[in-house]
């Protein structure tokens, strides 16, 4: 099943940040958002995940079949990385946390606090957490921020290992990932033109 | 859900998660009050159901922006956002978590901390069930103004002024039950009004705190 977006509007705090995006992801497939800072692609990755809604535009295929990674790692400090892991299996019902260890080469931190973990081993354990999801469509947001080029490499097989099972990726980067099948989207001719921000929001 | 409630218990019992800060306030409070109030007996047992429910809410209060704030911070609770559970469930296992971290510990706490208020006889079983049942009714409507002030750097001065009202009728009641527990009276209607406020918030709070947080994640 594809995933689809078409014709989106997303906004930012009430303002259109990017207008008429369409694109489709097919199984096996991975698509790298570009674009300058501010363009809105964390805002197009929050959207495709389902955090917030679109203004205007559908979504298809995403929901329960999402693993989003933000900008933050979404760790707790005073949990050991195998148990950081271990909730994120068990919260998606799945278990075994090993094949994820390995990927991320974490097997020698699983004991380790992962408040005493630098920035770099803490974003691999963010990412492995992707893999213990079990699910099926990846939307990362500046996955590599702070790993090393071996980290990278790592990541990239990772990904590929994804895609060739049958999985897809949808990532926000600026940096060449070594995933050359991966399709670009550039974001920047869909900028939105400037008006007044959407004042229909609950609470801004 | 029991994954995320087994994981917050752990987090609350490990270093600066913050179990025993209510507990500890509820215990300063209790011990100052016959110090400020004067050594009356008389008086003191006639404060004592009052002191202890203000004490338990007041502990309760200062736990609350712990639900989600730190989940907030690490980003745990957009991940969660996208997992499986429903989020009222999550919204119901942390304020479940929330209750077992702090309310629980005052229910049990308060009996023996009545002894220093010197409160009557009979009160300490009716303190001791009205807290039972009050204390849940704390921790859901804390849930719904911890949801409501999520996103808010120091959110705590603003979610205080929301929940406050809010648990007037609690307190009210509950303080009922422990007064006339004490005095040896009826307590069967303040009983039922507390126990109606309790069921009545935890059925129905959590689809409202759902709403607020999905709101405050965009």
């Amino acid at each position: 099943m594809d995933l689809t977006a078409s014709n989106l509007m997303v906004a930012r705090g009430g303002v259109p940040v990017l207008e008429g995006v369409s694109f489709a992801l097919a199984p096996g497939r991975a698509l790298v958002l570009r674009g300058p800072n501010g363009a809105g692609k964390t805002t197009l990755l929050r959207t495709v995940a389902g955090l917030q809604p679109a203004l205007q535009g559908e979504v298809t295929g995403a929901g329960e079949r999402i693993a989003y990674a933000g900008h933050v790692d979404g760790l707790k400090t005073m949990l050991s990385v195998g148990e950081n892991l271990d909730f994120w299996a068990r919260v998606f019902g799945n278990s075994g946390i090993d094949a994820a260890l390995v990927a991320f080469n974490l097997v020698a931190l699983q004991d380790r606090m992962a408040g005493t973990l630098s920035a770099g081993q803490k974003r691999r354990l963010g990412l492995a957490r992707l893999m213990v999801t079990g699910r099926s469509v990846w939307v990362l947001d500046e996955p590599t921020v702070s790993l090393d080029t071996d980290s990278v490499a790592l990541f990239a097989g990772a990904v590929r290992a994804h895609l060739g099972q049958g999985g897809s990726a949808l990532m926000a980067t600026h940096i060449d990932l070594g995933i050359p099948e991966a399709d670009v989207f550039d974001v920047a001719p869909y900028r939105a033109k400037p008006r007044a921000a959407v004042q229909d929001e609950a609470f801004l | 859900m029991i994954a995320l409630l087994t994981r917050d218990l752990r987090l609350a019992v490990r270093a600066g998660g913050g179990f025993g800060l209510g507990l500890a306030f509820f215990l300063i409070v209790t011990v100052l009050v016959p110090f400020a109030v004067g050594p009356q007996t008389g008086l003191l047992t006639q404060i004592a159901p009052g002191v202890l429910w203000i004490g338990a809410l007041l502990a309760c209060l200062l736990s609350l922006d712990r639900i989600f704030a730190l989940d907030w911070e690490d980003g745990s609770l957009d991940l969660l956002a996208t997992a499986p559970l429903p989020m009222e469930g999550i919204v119901s296992v942390k304020a479940l978590a929330h209750w077992i971290t702090t309310g629980l510990p005052l229910v049990l706490a308060a009996p023996l901390l009545g002894v220093l208020l010197n409160l009557a006889g009979p009160g300490y079983l009716w303190l001791f069930v009205s807290l039972a049942l009050g204390t849940p009714a704390l921790s859901v409507i804390g849930t719904f103004g911890a949801a409501l002030t999520v996103g808010l750097k120091r959110g705590g001065l603003l979610m205080s002024l929301l929940v406050l009202p809010l648990y007037v009728p609690t307190l009210i009641f509950g303080a009922e039950v422990a007064r006339r527990g004490a005095e040896g009276l009826a307590v069967q209607t303040p009983l039922l009004m507390l126990a109606g406020i309790s069921f009545g918030v935890t059925a129905l709070l959590p689809f409202a705190s759902a709403a607020v947080l999905r709101i405050n994640l965009r």
